[in-house]
């Protein structure tokens, strides 16, 4: 293999595994407030998209206000979801609430099918991110540059927020004991809801970036990344914002690069990350940064 | 608790079943039944093929004195609910003849049922060989995958002179499959060599990242990329094969003569070159003609290339059945089989031993965002 | 006392005769249609049984049911189908020696194929043992992936994605209802003996189970191995009867389906499972109007909203953890009305810590 075409290959796997480490974080949160795999995460990513499809082509708002309106539609209907499906079994076995979880996927889905159709639409991205630049050989989409600006920066913020934030602080205190955190004054819901709004944000975030990368959306277009990004946080330690973003550039260089050097197992790509997940799974169960937690009686 | 109340609805349900297996006979109707995805992942395909039944039964509307019934199964994209649906057609309506699927695996689901209960069944585009492969009872009116993936091989060495041809394919899609398959038999085959194709990629359905295969073949230097898939999937692998800078031709087959083809491919897309069925501006038959102008006065649009073969399929069973001069299936059946020189909508239709069409295929290119007419295929 | 025992076990036999009567009569004359869904519904019970010893009784939640229908499912096929027609359905590349060559009766085709199944339970069994709850329902959908990946790429044992067919219909009422019932008996005396406690001690709690002596390893595989293997034959019975498969049949929405069956049926009965295997099948088809006259794709909405609305209001679904018996059915009816279910049925979950 030569130089160039492993660089090619190394940008097309920083610019898949910053998508994936910008989905991940969101995931991550809400499992490392919640300890829920948000089933719908990827669904809500999906549904981001079409608001955004509505926002620039039916509606013609310019992308720079339909974004940000995205954003905080999503939220939204993160917040929705949760008091829907999530809060009224909170207390119930996780089973349930797993059940639940799935239950507001296909729901999810299946309702796109029928309010926007089957068929995949064009998602309408503004030239200005898409465009290439040439690096020597190896061919360059500008958003390859914005993607890890973006993870970067979501990142940050995230961090500073849960850290330095009293909002955060809530967070925090929610996720290691719900019960003490009522206690100490903390309203629950609220946090949780926010929780998820948050979350929802993120995976807002990362719906738009994806499609501008992938301008393609349909309403099963979440399933894969979903699932993809869920292992990319179990990589890094799930609960851990700084190991998502590791597992999303674990997963997606490793992916290309399975491609890359095995081209005969093309066609067993999807069951990489999966591969990857029982692995990690089995050797350290906590993932890359995540913390050993002992089982509670 | 109601969970009494629960047992009698569930009783109660069974003997509606029970009893709704009796159907009340009607001997001046004849029923024709549409086995095809309205819902589900096929179901574009699905809808556009219904169109054109139903337009050819508004202009057809009887045939041995009798009025021609449609009875519109929806087999939902879903094996095991495309073969419940093909039983229903059979066994509850008591249909003389069945006109489906869109999608090959839905139409196999069928096989069997249509063959046990020996009604004429004819595909509209269900491309796979396997369709009617050992079924007496299965028709189609379309070409099959090996004959497409040949004329794509044709195509690509005698008028885009390609000595080293690519293959990205659809793995887990039995069009795609085949489709490749014969590509790459035949393109070796006239070009002598072994080694014509420089590289064979894969992906699934729902994929969207194709860097890592493309910057693969763009590796290795071809002269022609084939890329038989769905539509979508095919549009992002285009376009992004464009921004890493591969600018050799992409071919493929019928899938992609889609609205959302140009959509989501947009200028990427321009100039690809794909073998399909059908095309409106050169009408082949008086058929042709006909449909077009039907087609576009009923829905106000262009037909699409299987539109035209839903509707062909209906007036193939028509022609048979007034050849037969009765309703009996199995002599329907053995009408059917003798078609031969038939002028369809589509293209003039010879059936051969398996039940397959042996007609022309079409090619076209994209054009300023539109399908345009390139070229005209015989079989051999 | 032992009177009314008595009664209802000659209940029990003519409800029994009665079905096989009807069976015969069903087999006879009722249409393809009807038959073929009532063979669905037996499918789906046996399904839902399976997926249930593993969900529902042992307390692990498992997404890897396709997967397991999808090894029993191509063993089967492949070792029915008659040797001429292999031949000429891998056209693409033929299929390796000595498949192509072999042809087992059904029967033994249908316990090959759940024996492989169970195989491969084990072997999803042994590495997954360790995690719990999100961990494993994900890692077990990673597995079924996986086969589902494996089987569309391994061209010359599987076709690939052409997928198989002219699969010989060998799947009739007595085979879906014969091996629906023999499902129903073995589970039913494992769940009762030592073993079925231990799987039960170990859904209410794992810890103290184990601190009881329980090999928590051993068990966890032994109801991966039988759910496996049931699933196997439900797969085996499901290809025979639609004619065809493909991997693509073997998606997550199937374990969807058995999912909303067993939840709706409740987590831990297998008459539940059983009872909304039949529920689901036949409104499935009668829900059709849905999607004819108010939208396409209506209907997997209602069911997708079904299942949370079983589990946000409902949690328990028709039967709680409790089978079908008589007693149940008759006995009682002052008490019940007076006291309601809420006292009578032993409220589980609730906070856990």
């Amino acid at each position: 293999m030569t130089l160039d075409l492993f660089l090619q290959h190394l940008s097309n796997g920083i610019s898949l595994g910053s998508l994936y480490a910008l989905i991940a974080i969101g995931y991550t949160m809400v499992y490392g407030v919640l300890r829920l795999i948000n089933f719908a995460h990827g669904d809500i990513f999906m549904m981001a998209t079409y608001f955004a499809f509505f926002g620039i082509v039916t509606f013609r708002i310019p992308w720079f206000i339909t974004f940000p309106l995205v954003l905080v539609l999503t939220a939204a209907l993160g917040m929705t979801v949760e008091a829907v499906a999530y809060r009224p079994i909170r207390e119930a076995p996780k089973i349930s609430i797993l059940i639940s979880a799935i239950g507001a996927s296909f729901f999810l889905e299946n309702l796109t099918i029928v309010l926007f159709g089957g068929v995949p639409k064009p998602f309408p991205a503004p030239t200005l991110f898409t465009d290439v630049v040439q690096v020597g050989t190896v061919a360059i989409q500008k958003l390859t540059f914005y993607i890890p600006i973006v993870t970067v920066l979501s990142l940050l913020a995230l961090l500073y927020l849960i850290n330095k934030t009293k909002t955060g602080m809530a967070m925090r205190a929610v996720s290691m004991d719900q019960e003490t955190a009522r206690v100490m004054g903390i309203n629950i819901n609220h946090t949780i809801a926010f929780t998820f709004g948050l979350g929802s944000f993120l995976a807002a975030v990362g719906g738009i970036m994806w499609g501008m990368k992938f301008p393609q959306i349909q309403p099963l277009m979440g399933v894969i990344p979903g699932l993809k990004c869920f292992i990319a946080a179990v990589i890094g330690g799930i609960g851990n914002i700084g190991g998502a973003v590791i597992g999303g550039f674990i997963l997606g260089i490793g992916e290309i690069m399975l491609v890359a050097f095995l081209p005969n197992l093309t066609g067993y790509r999807d069951a990489f990350a999966f591969v990857l997940l029982i692995l990690i799974l089995l050797s350290k169960p906590t993932g890359i940064l995540g913390e050993k937690t002992a089982e509670k009686v | 608790m109601k969970r009494r109340t629960i047992f009698y609805l569930l009783l109660i349900v069974l003997l509606v079943l029970a009893g709704s297996g009796c159907t009340k006979k009607e001997s001046n109707v004849i029923k024709i039944g549409v086995f095809e995805p309205i819902t589900g992942a096929n179901a574009a395909g699905g809808q556009l093929e219904v169109e054109g039944i139903k337009l050819a039964n508004k202009l057809y509307p009887e045939v041995l004195g009798k009025k021609v019934e449609l009875v519109i199964a929806d087999n939902k994209s879903d094996k095991v609910e495309a073969a419940t649906a093909a039983a229903r057609l059979v066994e509850k309506d008591k249909v003389t003849a069945i006109i489906g699927s869109w999608g090959s695996s839905l139409s196999m689901a069928a096989g069997d049922i249509v063959k046990q209960g020996k009604v004429p069944t004819v595909g509209a585009s269900c491309t796979n060989p396997l369709v009617t492969a050992g079924n007496d009872f299965y028709f189609r009116v379309c070409f099959i995958d090996p004959f497409q993936g040949t004329v794509m091989a044709n195509y690509a060495y005698s008028k885009l002179n390609a000595k080293k041809a690519a293959i990205i394919q659809e793995i887990n899609n039995d069009y795609a499959v085949g489709l490749a398959k014969f590509f790459m038999d035949s393109f070796k085959a006239l070009t002598g060599d072994q080694e014509a194709i420089v590289a064979v990629a894969n992906y699934n359905t729902g994929d969207q990242d194709f860097s890592a295969q493309l910057t693969n073949v763009k590796a290795q230097n071809p002269d022609v990329i084939f890329a038989p898939g769905n539509f979508t999937e095919s549009a992002l692998i285009i376009s992004q094969a464009r921004k890493l800078g591969i600018d050799c031709p992409f071919i493929g087959g019928d899938t992609w003569e889609t609205q959302e083809f140009l959509d989501i491919g947009q200028e990427a897309v321009e100039g690809v070159v794909f073998s399909t069925f059908f095309a409106t501006e050169t009408p082949i038959t008086a058929e042709s003609a006909k449909f077009i102008k039907a087609y576009r006065d009923e829905y106000n649009k262009e037909p699409a290339a299987v539109a035209a073969l839903g509707y062909d399929a209906y007036i193939l069973i028509l022609d048979a059945l007034k050849r037969a001069n009765t309703t009996d299936r199995v002599k329907l059946r053995d009408e059917i089989a003798k078609t031969k020189n038939f002028e369809g909508a589509a293209g003039i239709i010879t059936l051969d031993a398996n039940g397959d069409a042996v007609k022309n295929a079409v090619i076209k290119v994209v054009k300023a965002q539109k399908f345009t007419y390139l070229d005209t295929i015989a079989p051999q | 006392m032992a009177a009314q025992k008595n009664n209802y076990r000659i209940l029990t036999i003519v409800s029994l005769l009665l079905l096989l009567v009807f069976i015969g009569f069903a087999e006879n004359h009722l249409d393809l249609y009807i038959v073929r869904i009532l063979n669905v519904c037996a499918i789906y019970a046996i399904l839902g049984m399976s997926m249930n010893l593993i969900n529902g009784f042992t307390g692990l939640f498992s997404l890897g049911h396709a997967g397991f229908m999808a090894v029993g499912a191509y063993t089967t096929a492949l070792l029915t189908i008659p040797p001429a027609i292999k031949a000429q359905i891998f056209y693409l590349a033929p299929l390796i020696k000595p498949l192509d060559q072999m042809n087992l009766p059904f029967p033994v085709a249908l316990f090959v194929g759940g024996l492989l199944a169970a195989v491969v339970g084990g072997l999803i069994a042994a590495p997954t043992l360790r995690l719990k709850g999100d961990y494993l329902a994900i890692a077990t959908l990673g597995f079924a992936e996986i086969i589902r990946v494996v089987f569309t790429n391994t061209q010359t044992i599987t076709n690939g994605a052409l997928g198989l067919k002219g699969i010989p219909a060998l799947t009739n009422l007595w085979w879906s209802f014969g091996a629906a019932a023999f499902t129903l008996v073995v589970l039913l005396s494992l769940i009762n003996s030592s073993y079925g406690r231990a799987l039960k001690a170990i859904r209410e709690d794992e810890i103290a189970a184990e601190s009881m002596g329980i090999h928590l390893a051993k068990h966890k595989t032994l109801s991966f191995v039988i759910g496996a293997f049931f699933a196997g034959i439900g797969g085996g019975l499901l290809g025979n009867l639609l004619g065809t498969i493909d991997p693509k049949m073997f998606s997550f929405t199937f374990t969807f389906n058995i999912l909303l069956i067993i939840v709706l049926g409740g987590m831990g009965s297998f008459s539940g499972s059983i009872i909304s295997a039949f529920i689901v099948t036949i409104a499935n088809e009668y829900l059709r109007f849905l999607d004819e006259s108010i939208k396409v794709g209506m209907r997997s909405v209602v069911f997708s909203a079904l299942l949370m609305f079983v589990v946000l209001f409902y949690r328990h679904g028709l039967m709680g953890a409790n089978e079908f018996s008589w007693e149940r059915l008759f006995g009682n009816k002052v008490y019940q009305k007076t006291l309601g279910r809420w006292t009578k049925r032993p409220r589980k979950g609730g906070y856990a810590g």
